[in-house]
């Protein structure tokens, strides 16, 4: 199992378990664990609307392409530790991350 | 005052096909969109991305799926208010419905199908103190209309395509128009950048780069906007309008307060007909929810057909609706 922990939009920390070898996004993975974030694009890297923050772990992580680099760009509160999760794959080097949902929208 | 019998809020493709569906059953339909085009996130998001899933098509781009559901609906001539926002809805005696836009276009219509998306397209504000108090009074997040800028000084902020196309579309225009980014060069269209460049070191246009809005100031209308500069100094400089273009995100909005029953920010319907809890109001495609819901334009497109069966009732409720096929009757052009 790989560990991370993730802090939502009102700042409350849980971890988050996923299997090895699943292929899929922190995006996906966050949206299936009903955190409230945000996913227009479907994954595509092109709204910019999964911001999170790496708050740890971020020298782990592979490093965003130019198109991510491009989205991250463009948001008004981005800083160096700025990621989108669709580009995120899940592997070994998310272990012990944190990561802040920036973005994600008020639900009722 | 706009009259039509089905006013759809969202123009994008399952909007867009329940106008066919509406016109099959001789319902005439009005569509209303915040942005500028139809498309919704198809033109908005990913115009030149392929979809697999639509039937019939192997691969379409997002854009052509578009302009052929515009083609599509051309026979029941739809009526259109884009760039603007429903802030109000209001349900009358009788039952019928007007619909009030942020710039105060109003639509009476005997039904309501709310086919939203992911919700508003809003643009995203950078955070600064006082901002909001200064919108419409010189704070603006979407250009109009050029003119408007016309002789007057401009602060711009953003790093993305849309913040240097329009600095440099409002260079020739404005009085002067200043460029805020917070990094060191810009990761937008090259051609674009080049061109901001170039204004910028023959003087057209004050490019700060590695600097960051700080606030907007004056008394009652924007007459400054400060700035901490790359050396980390706050700066001010004289403004008539702030424009902050940092992309749009999507947001429940108005919608959240008219009394529609929502499970995280979607509208619960019944699989019926895809009815909310007010009558008179459908809801379809991605802004719906109900058991075993898939945000796919298939499924949005299948809801729109069941919604026009059932929303006849409300348009003719005098007359029977008898179920045709297209094969049999073809299209009865409005």
């Amino acid at each position: 199992m790989i560990s991370f922990q993730v802090e939502d939009i009102s700042g409350i920390v849980k971890t988050v378990e996923v299997p090895e070898g699943i292929s899929l996004s922190l995006m996906e993975v966050l949206k299936a664990s009903d955190y409230s974030i945000l996913a227009t694009c479907g994954g595509m890297a092109l709204c910019a609307t999964c911001h999170v923050e790496v708050k740890k772990g971020e020298e782990n992580l592979s490093k965003p392409n130019d198109i991510e680099l491009d989205m991250i760009d463009t948001l008004p509160n981005a800083d160096s530790r700025s990621r989108l999760a669709c580009q995120i794959r899940i592997e070994e080097c998310l272990q012990d991350a944190l990561f802040s949902i920036k973005d994600g929208h008020q639900t009722d | 005052m706009v009259e039509t019998d089905i006013c759809i809020i969202g123009a994008g493709p399952v909007g867009l096909f329940a106008v066919f569906e509406a016109g099959l059953l001789k319902m005439r339909c009005h569509v209303v969109d915040v942005l500028p085009q139809i498309g919704g996130q198809l033109s908005e998001i990913y115009p030149k991305k392929p979809i697999y899933d639509i039937p019939g098509f192997p691969e379409v781009k997002a854009q052509e799926l578009v302009e052929n559901l515009r083609r599509q609906i051309v026979p029941f001539k739809p009526t259109f208010t884009l760039g603007e926002k429903v802030n109000s809805l209001e349900k009358k005696e009788g039952g019928s419905f007007i619909l009030t836009t942020s710039d105060e276009t109003e639509i009476h219509s005997k039904v309501v199908v709310i086919a939203g998306g992911l919700g508003c397209f809003e643009p995203r504000k950078p955070e600064l103190e006082n901002l909001e108090n200064f919108e419409g009074k010189g704070v603006v997040y979407m250009v109009k209309d050029p003119e408007t800028f016309r002789n007057k000084k401009l602060v711009i902020a953003g790093g993305g395509d849309s913040a240097l196309d329009w600095t440099i579309y409002l260079a020739e225009l404005a009085e002067n128009v200043t460029l805020i980014h917070r990094n060191e060069s810009f990761r937008g269209t090259p051609d674009s950048a080049e061109k901001v460049a170039e204004l910028a070191s023959s003087g057209k246009i004050n490019l700060l780069l590695n600097s960051n809005l700080q606030a907007v100031h004056g008394n009652g209308v924007v007459r400054s906007v400060s700035y901490i500069d790359k050396e980390k100094k706050v700066r001010e400089i004289d403004a008539d309008y702030l424009i902050p273009l940092f992309g749009l995100s999507p947001k429940l909005g108005p919608m959240a307060g008219w009394g529609l029953n929502l499970d995280k920010n979607a509208i619960q319907v019944n699989t019926l007909d895809y009815a909310t809890n007010i009558e008179g109001i459908f809801a379809i495609g991605d802004i719906n929810t109900y058991p075993g819901k898939l945000k796919l334009i298939l499924c949005g497109f299948h809801e729109a057909a069941l919604m026009a069966q059932s929303a006849f009732k409300f348009v003719y409720p005098q007359q029977k609706l008898s179920f045709k096929y297209t094969t049999v009757n073809g299209i009865n052009a409005f």
